[in-house]
């Protein structure tokens, strides 16, 4: 994305330049090469290197009663707390927007209090409090204390883009809305909401991969998510470091598509709204601006 | 004004779709009223080798062995028995809202416990012990591990126990014992400690054979009984299938089998234990 | 009610709540200063004219920011610290502290990086050109046109950043310090009647935290903002 100022940053390159270049890539490939050579010999010397800790990493075995299920439970938390944070979010941006003070007191008080707070200590509580409500039964309090967790935090964040997203609309479109006769909240309904989802879309699939990512806290209060079902293949194998990377590996992979699929989506939306659909950069808490 | 329309029904079909995925998915464990008649409903752990582990609808351990042994004696085939994930902070949950009949968990008796569960058992006599490497002679008990490096869970007692008698021991808490094993293997750590069947579960996969030694100086009494719900009528035939599977040899061949190649023998002051408790009355 | 409350206070005598917290702001601090630094050399690849820098800065940002930082973490302790048997501090606890500000800077390096590559964004394309016919070489111009200008662009989605690490403190206990939300989760344990108290003790410090630094981001992007 920053394409053109990088550009702008250097001049094309003469004769010199492309040789210092190629000198720098040398000693960048000559660099990482050493480093990697120096991190399997240490490994190699421990005993991580045997074939059969890798090996078994490609089993049918190994995915059928370990990653896969893994995977599944993670997607499972990871689907049904997009949608609660959606709704959550709706409910309480649409609050921060509303013509009564009060709502729109309480909503801030609640959207702030859930961003400001870390999700694993969320978890935590929930997890623990819970089961002991009875409300939950107990071998799913672990599911729907993760699912919770991140409804708050991700929901407050949701909240905030579509307030954002909705006072990022130019401003004519409200006062067109109002011109033809259109009440303030059927305006807010039927003209910016809709521009201000579009808009917020990208921004929304990024917030996905903070909460799949965020699932993997769930090992911690015995979710059996991709982590914790990693764990476990190598708890019994002997091989925890390497079903460890496995279960990296298949993260970024998930949460790269789910990055590209976000930056494709802003481009291809920019057309259909009248907002900004440029991704946020900024990790966990991703939105554009902090609260007033 | 439509398009606003679809976007809405869009989020909830979603929703809905969602919400059904999780009803379905998961909740496999029973519904919490008491269950089938026909099957019986198990609470073991599934992340510990040796005693309780899960791979794919395998079950493994010694928890396991003793589990299949008790429901064979109550009338209940392997095919009769529901398999149910138990971790530790979930155990009395789990029975006070009867989502399962029993547990076999490395669930210590203790009083505080009694007041909300029934214990039938115990079926095995555990003690802290440590692990450490096969060819580390140096270290024969809690006492040799000043200035040593000691892996344990997280928050666990067990940590608490050695820090306490032990003070120059350097601690490292770690989110389960298998990561200790690795740092224990790589050399990280020169012992790793908690009850010291576990650590042979841990000692005996086939990764780990004849690698590391239980000490085999326990420094604690942990008594692992059968959890069972307040009130149940089990627990008398609970206690006679543990003492005639003690008689006939297959406790024996349990332990045996589930420690191979741990360099372990278990304690023969506690062992095998008289299930003794007293069943709630 | 009242004894409730003099439960809950029994329990601060029994458990270190404030020098639990001291250690996830020391956490931060340091991170904070790390992932800068990281993060700023990342950007500073990532818009450089060499291939293989551009190209490791990617990576870097692409591989970091869609892994979880818990696996982070436990690599950093069960593979680098176990396995490679480096010690970055000769005093054992010290040593995971060091580990889970080494691995809070990682993972945060790449937020920063691309918060930095959105801040050079802001800048003008005239000013790198301006640059560029003084005679400025792209060190230089990174050194004294851009990055000064980006900076103060980025200080929002900075801030941001600031405020996740300050959260993501609580995952330093899979790298084996003890911090708050470890503490949270043994006086829970401990006590459970209190749970409802214990938890909003711990979120209102979290709030106590993070609210100001938000406030602190959004007057400081006014105040440093590059007026056009």
């Amino acid at each position: 994305m920053s394409s053109k100022a990088q550009n702008v940053l250097f001049d094309v390159q003469g004769p010199r330049g492309r040789m210092l270049t190629l000198i720098f890539n040398i000693v960048g490939v000559l660099l990482v090469a050493a480093i990697a050579w120096y991190v399997l010999a240490q490994l190699g010397e421990r005993g991580q290197l045997e074939s059969s800790k890798w090996t078994q990493l490609f089993t049918a075995r190994s995915w059928n009663n370990f990653f896969i299920p893994g995977i599944i439970a993670t997607l499972r938390a990871a689907g049904v707390a997009v949608v609660l944070s959606v709704i959550f979010g709706l409910i309480f941006g649409l609050g921060r927007l509303s013509q009564v003070a009060v709502i729109r007191g309480i909503s801030t008080v609640v959207v702030e209090f859930f961003r400001a707070v870390p999700v694993l200590v969320m978890m935590i509580f929930f997890y623990l409090g819970l089961g002991r409500t009875g409300l939950v039964q107990p071998t799913e309090t672990p599911f729907w204390a993760v699912v919770l967790a991140l409804m708050f935090y991700n929901g407050s964040v949701i909240a905030e883009l579509i307030r954002s997203g909705v006072h990022g609309l130019p401003r004519g479109q409200r006062e067109a809305g109002l011109v033809v006769g259109l009440t303030e909240s059927q305006t807010l309904r039927s003209i910016l909401l809709p521009q201000a989802l579009t808009a917020m879309l990208p921004s929304l699939v990024s917030q996905f991969v903070v909460i799949l990512k965020d699932t993997a806290l769930g090992y911690i209060i015995t979710y059996p998510e991709l982590l914790a079902s990693g764990r476990r293949l190598g708890s019994g194998d002997g091989n925890i470091l390497q079903t460890l990377l496995m279960a990296a590996v298949i993260f970024v992979v998930i949460n790269f598509a789910l990055t590209s699929l976000a930056q494709w989506l802003s481009g291809f939306l920019s057309y259909r709204t009248s907002g900004k659909t440029k991704t946020p950069d900024a990790p966990a808490p991703a939105a554009p601006t902090p609260a007033k | 004004m439509h398009r606003s329309k679809k976007i809405y029904s869009a989020v909830a079909l979603t929703a809905a779709a969602a919400l059904t995925l999780s009803a379905c998915g998961g909740g496999d464990s029973g519904n919490g009223d008491g269950g089938d008649s026909d099957t019986v409903r198990i609470g073991i752990k599934y992340d510990q080798p040796g005693l309780g582990y899960a791979d794919g609808g395998d079950y493994t351990g010694f928890d396991v062995d003793v589990a299949k042994y008790v429901a064979n004696e109550l009338g209940y085939s392997e095919d009769q028995i529901e398999w149910v994930e138990a971790p530790s902070a979930n155990r009395e949950n789990m029975l006070q809202n009867n989502q399962v009949d029993m547990i076999f968990a490395t669930y210590s008796i203790t009083d505080a416990r009694k007041e909300s569960v029934d214990f039938a058992g115990p079926y095995f006599t555990a003690g802290q012990d440590l692990l450490v490497r096969a060819d580390d002679d140096s270290i024969n008990g809690p006492q040799d591990l000043d200035g040593k490096n000691l892996c344990s869970v997280t928050g666990s007692t067990s940590a608490e126990n050695v820090r306490d008698e032990v003070e120059g021991v350097n601690l490292v808490e770690q989110s389960g014992y298998a990561d200790c094993v690795t740092m224990l293997g790589s050399g990280g750590v020169d012992a790793v400690t908690t009850d010291d069947i576990i650590l042979a579960g841990l000692a005996s996969t086939d990764a780990n054979q004849g690698q590391f030694r239980v000490v085999g100086n326990t420094f604690s009494e942990e008594r692992y009984g059968v959890g069972l719900p307040k009130g149940s009528d089990k627990c008398e035939d609970i206690n006679a299938a543990i003492e005639k599977m003690v008689e006939d040899g297959a406790w024996e061949e349990a332990v045996t089998s589930n420690t191979e190649g741990a360099d372990y023998s278990y304690n023969t002051d506690w062992n095998p234990p008289t299930p003794d408790e007293t069943c709630g009355s | 009610m009242s004894s409730y409350f003099s439960d809950f206070a029994s329990l601060f005598e029994q458990f270190d709540v404030a020098s639990a917290f001291w250690v996830n702001i020391q956490l931060t601090f340091f991170a904070a200063i790390g992932s800068m630094l990281l993060g700023t050399v990342l950007a500073l690849m990532r818009v450089s004219p060499i291939t293989s820098m551009r190209w490791l800065g990617a990576a870097y940002v692409n591989i970091i920011r869609n892994t979880p930082l818990t696996i982070i973490l436990v690599f950093l302790v069960l593979g680098v610290w176990s396995q490679l048997q480096l010690n970055l501090s000769p005093d054992f606890n010290k040593n995971f502290f060091r580990y889970a500000v080494v691995g809070l800077a990682i993972y945060h390096a790449a937020f920063v990086c691309e918060a930095i590559r959105s801040g050079v964004n802001t800048v003008p394309v005239g000013q790198a050109e301006a640059a560029r016919a003084i005679g400025l070489g792209f060190l230089p111009a990174a050194r004294l046109i851009i990055f000064p200008q980006a900076l103060r662009g980025a200080i929002t989605p900075l801030g941001n950043t600031l405020i996740a690490l300050t959260k993501n403190t609580t995952v330093a206990a899979a790298a084996s310090v003890t911090e708050i939300s470890a503490l949270m989760k043994s006086m829970i344990e401990f006590r459970p009647d209190v749970i409802i108290a214990v938890f909003l003790t711990v979120a209102i410090g979290f709030v106590l935290i993070v609210v100001p630094v938000g406030l602190l981001t959004t007057w400081a992007s006014r105040k440093f903002a590059v007026v056009r």
